[in-house]
C-alpha cells in the first residue's frame, strides 16, 4: 500500500514528463494532462505553432512541407501523365486488372478508419483520453481518403467519364447499376469523405475562434474569423453544438463499419477463390483500424516531439493507441488463420490452391512479409515495458503500415494472377506505379503539414473540458472536494471533485464518476 | 455617459465555479435575456441557466427519414422501372442489393442537417456581436468566462443589475454598445 501512485514524481520539464510511465492509480483514472497546466497554458502550448510568424517557421516544418510538396508535385504530374497515356502506364495486364490502383486506394481508406474510431467509437464511449489525439487522427482520415479517392479515382481508364459514377440525371435515362458493389463503394466512400469533413470542421469552429481572439495579424484574423463563424462560446450554442457533434459521432461510427465492409464487398461478392469470403467484412474493418492507429502513432510521435505536446499527448495516450493495435492486430492475424482453415475445410479445391499459391506462389515474398509485419509485430505489445518505448512503437507502427500495404497488395494480386485457365496465367510487375505510391504519401504529407502549420493540432476546447479545473465544484489543488451545496441542482450527473496526490505535477486525479 | 442606450452588461468570472454560482443567482433574480460564454461547456451548467432541450435530434430525425425512405424508392424505381435491366440474375427490384446504398444516403441526409441544423439553430455564422467589441472578451476562446445580460430583458436596470455581477463574484464587469 507505501507504493501508492504519489511516490511517483514527475519531472518539471515538459520535455521529459510526458514520457514517464506511471504506475497504474490505485483508484480512478491518470490525470490527462501532464504538468501545472492551466486554462490558459494549454492555449500557449498548442497555438504557438499556429501563431509563429510566416518566415519563422520551423525550418524542419519548413523542410518538411517543401519535401511534402515536391512529392505533391510529382503526383500532380503524374496524374498529367496518366490522363495523357492512359492506364497503360502501369503494369496491369490480363488477368491481373486490380493492381496497385486498387491497392493504394484499400490501404489508404483504411488508414482513415482510426480517425474515425478515435473521434466518434471512443467519443460514444466516454474515452476521454481520445481528446488529445483526435483532431490530429481526423486530419489524417481526411486527407488519406482524399489519396484514396484520388487512387480510385484514377483507376478507371477514361478519367473524365468519372461523372457516370453519380446518379446524374442524362438524356439517356441511364442511372447507374445500384446493384453493384462497385456503386456501393462510390457512396460509401463519398459520404465517408463528406461527413469526415463535417465532423472535423465542427471540431474546429470553436478553436479557429480561439486563434482569432488571439491574433493581431490582419490576414490572420480574417482567416480565422470566416472559419470561427463568429463563434463566441455562448453556453446556449454550446448544448445544441455538443448535441450536434453527438449526432454525428453516433452517424459515423456505424458508418466506419459500413465504409470498410462495402470496400471488402468488391472484392467478397466476386466469386474469384480467395475473394469470396464471408469473413472479410469483419477482417477488413479490423485491418483497416489495425493500419489507421499505426499511422497516428508514426504522426504522433514526431508530433508530439516537435510540437512539444509531451504534456497532452503522453505515454499513456501511445500504450492505450498500442493497446488497440494488439488487439486488432490479433484480430487480423485470427482472420488469417480462418481464412486458411476454411480454405482447407471447405474442400474447394481452387479456394485450397489459391492459399497454397499464396504462401509459396510466386508472390510467397508478399505473403511473408504481410504474416511478419501483421502476426508478428502487434504481438509484441503484449509487453508492457514494449508498449510504453517511444522508440519501439515508431519503429513497430511503421512494420504495421508496410505490412498492411502487402495485405492489399496479396488479397489483390496474388487472387487474380491465377486465373481458372492456365493459359492466361500471368506475373504482375509494376512499371511507374512507385511514383503513384510515393505521389499519394507527398499529396498525404503536404495537406498535414499544412494542417499542422496553420490549424491547432490538438482540440483545445476538448481537452480544457477534461481537465480537473473544468470541473464546476474544483476549488484549487489541494481542496477537497467542495460544492456539496450544488449536488442537490444537478445531482444525477455530479462527477466527483478530483482530489490531487499531494505532490508536484498532480500524479494521480481519481475521478469517481464512472464507478 | 453616452446618450444611448447600451446593448448590455458582460461580467467576467475567473472560473467554471463562480461562473455556475452567478448563473444560478442570475437565474434566480428572474432574468430572460441573458447568456453565459465559455471556453468550452461547463458541465451541469445548462440545468442551472434552464436552457431547454435543443430541437436538432428532431431535424435530424425528420430529414434522415426522408432522405433514406427517397433513396430506397430512387433506386427501386431506377432500377426497376425508369431502365429495368437484369444485372447478375438478381430481380428488378433487389432490395438486399439496394441495402448499402440506402444506407449510406441515410447517414449522409442525417449528418448534413446535424451539421447545418447546429449553426442555423444557433443563428451562427454572426460575424459580428456586441461583446465583440470588448477587450476582455478575447479571452472567452482562451481561459475566461462570462456572463451578458441584455437590456432588452424587462428587468434590466443599468445599476442594479450591475451590482447583481458584481456582487456573484466578477473580476470585471463592463457596459457593452449596441
Amino acid at each position: 500500500m507505501s507504493t501508492s501512485t504519489a511516490a511517483v514524481t514527475l519531472p518539471n520539464d515538459p520535455k521529459l514528463r510526458g514520457d514517464v510511465v506511471l504506475p497504474e492509480p490505485l483508484e480512478g483514472r491518470e490525470l490527462l494532462v501532464r504538468g501545472d497546466h492551466d486554462f490558459h497554458s494549454v492555449t500557449e502550448m498548442v497555438c504557438a505553432v499556429n501563431e509563429a510568424p510566416i518566415l519563422k517557421t520551423p525550418n524542419g516544418l519548413k523542410f518538411g512541407i517543401a519535401l511534402a510538396a515536391a512529392g505533391a508535385a510529382m503526383f500532380g504530374g503524374y496524374v498529367g501523365y496518366l490522363f495523357w497515356e492512359g492506364p497503360g502506364i502501369w503494369g496491369n495486364n490480363n488477368p491481373v486488372g486490380w493492381a496497385w490502383d486498387i491497392v493504394n486506394f484499400v490501404f489508404w481508406v483504411g488508414i482513415g478508419h482510426a480517425g474515425t474510431l478515435i473521434s466518434a467509437v471512443l467519443y460514444l464511449f466516454r474515452q476521454k483520453w481520445r481528446t488529445s489525439i483526435n483532431r490530429f487522427a481526423e486530419a489524417m482520415t481526411i486527407f488519406a481518403v482524399a489519396c484514396a479517392g484520388s487512387c480510385v479515382a484514377l483507376h478507371t481508364g477514361r478519367i473524365w467519364m468519372d461523372y457516370y459514377l453519380f446518379p446524374i440525371p442524362n438524356q439517356m435515362g441511364l442511372w447507374p447499376n445500384f446493384r453493384s458493389p462497385l456503386e456501393w463503394d462510390v457512396f460509401a466512400v463519398n459520404t465517408y469523405a463528406l461527413v469526415s469533413i463535417l465532423f472535423w470542421y465542427t471540431g474546429l469552429v470553436p478553436d479557429f475562434a480561439t486563434l482569432r481572439d488571439r491574433t493581431a495579424v490582419k490576414w490572420r484574423r480574417f482567416f480565422y474569423g470566416f472559419l470561427s463563424l463568429g463563434w463566441r462560446g455562448s453556453m446556449r450554442h454550446w448544448m445544441t453544438y455538443e448535441k450536434a457533434y453527438q449526432i454525428l459521432a453516433a452517424f459515423s461510427a456505424p458508418l466506419v463499419l459500413s465504409v470498410h465492409t462495402i470496400v471488402s464487398f468488391d472484392f467478397a461478392v466476386s466469386q474469384l477463390p480467395g475473394w469470396h469470403t464471408t469473413i472479410f467484412p469483419p477482417y477488413f474493418v479490423a485491418g483497416a483500424i489495425f493500419s489507421g492507429f499505426a499511422m497516428v502513432l508514426t504522426l504522433a510521435i514526431p508530433a508530439r516531439e516537435w510540437l512539444g505536446l509531451k504534456d497532452v499527448i503522453t505515454i499513456r495516450h501511445i500504450e492505450n493507441m498500442n493497446k488497440v493495435i494488439l488487439l486488432t492486430g490479433s484480430l487480423v492475424g485470427y482472420a488469417y488463420g480462418m481464412e486458411f482453415f476454411m480454405a482447407a475445410y471447405s474442400g474447394n479445391q481452387y479456394e485450397g490452391f489459391t492459399f497454397l499459391n499464396r504462401m509459396g506462389g510466386p508472390y510467397w515474398w508478399a505473403y511473408w512479409i504481410m504474416m511478419s509485419c501483421n502476426v508478428i509485430t502487434p504481438q509484441l505489445f503484449w509487453f508492457k515495458k514494449i508498449r510504453t518505448n517511444i522508440k519501439i512503437t515508431f519503429i513497430l507502427s511503421i512494420f504495421v503500415n508496410i505490412g498492411m500495404w502487402f495485405e492489399r497488395f496479396v488479397i489483390t494480386v496474388t487472387s487474380l494472377h491465377r486465373d481458372a485457365l492456365p493459359s492466361s496465367w500471368d506475373y504482375f510487375v509494376p512499371v511507374t506505379e512507385v511514383f503513384f505510391l510515393l505521389g499519394t504519401f507527398g499529396l498525404f504529407f503536404f495537406l498535414f503539414l499544412l494542417f499542422v502549420r496553420f490549424f491547432p493540432v490538438i482540440a483545445m476546447s476538448e481537452v480544457k473540458a477534461v481537465m480537473p479545473q473544468a470541473n464546476p465544484h474544483w476549488e484549487g489543488y489541494g481542496h477537497a472536494a467542495g460544492g456539496h451545496d450544488h449536488a442537490g441542482e444537478h445531482g444525477h450527473d455530479h462527477h466527483a471533485a478530483p482530489a490531487v496526490g499531494g505532490v508536484a505535477g498532480a500524479a494521480v486525479v481519481t475521478t469517481g464518476g464512472h464507478s | 455617459m453616452s446618450s444611448t442606450k447600451p446593448w448590455g452588461l458582460l461580467a467576467q468570472y475567473e472560473n467554471p465555479a463562480t461562473l455556475t454560482h452567478a448563473c444560478s443567482r442570475v437565474k434566480a433574480a428572474g432574468y430572460e435575456k441573458w447568456d453565459a460564454c465559455a471556453p468550452f461547456p461547463v458541465h451541469g451548467l445548462d440545468k442551472v441557466m434552464g436552457i431547454p432541450a435543443t430541437k436538432l435530434p428532431w431535424a435530424v430525425l425528420v430529414v434522415g427519414i426522408t432522405g433514406s425512405t427517397f433513396m430506397l424508392f430512387f433506386q427501386a424505381w431506377a432500377m426497376g422501372w425508369a431502365y429495368p435491366m437484369i444485372v447478375g440474375g438478381k430481380p428488378l427490384l433487389s432490395i438486399p442489393a439496394f441495402v448499402p446504398v440506402w444506407y449510406e444516403v441515410t447517414v449522409l441526409s442525417s449528418c448534413l442537417t446535424a451539421f447545418l441544423g447546429n449553426w442555423i439553430m444557433n443563428g451562427l455564422p454572426q460575424p459580428y456581436h456586441p461583446a465583440f467589441a470588448s477587450k476582455a472578451f478575447e479571452r472567452v476562446t482562451d481561459d475566461k468566462f462570462f456572463i451578458m445580460i441584455e437590456s432588452e430583458d424587462p428587468r434590466f436596470d443599468s445599476e442594479k443589475t450591475k451590482t447583481l455581477l458584481q456582487e456573484s463574484g466578477a473580476t470585471l464587469v463592463e457596459e457593452l454598445e449596441g
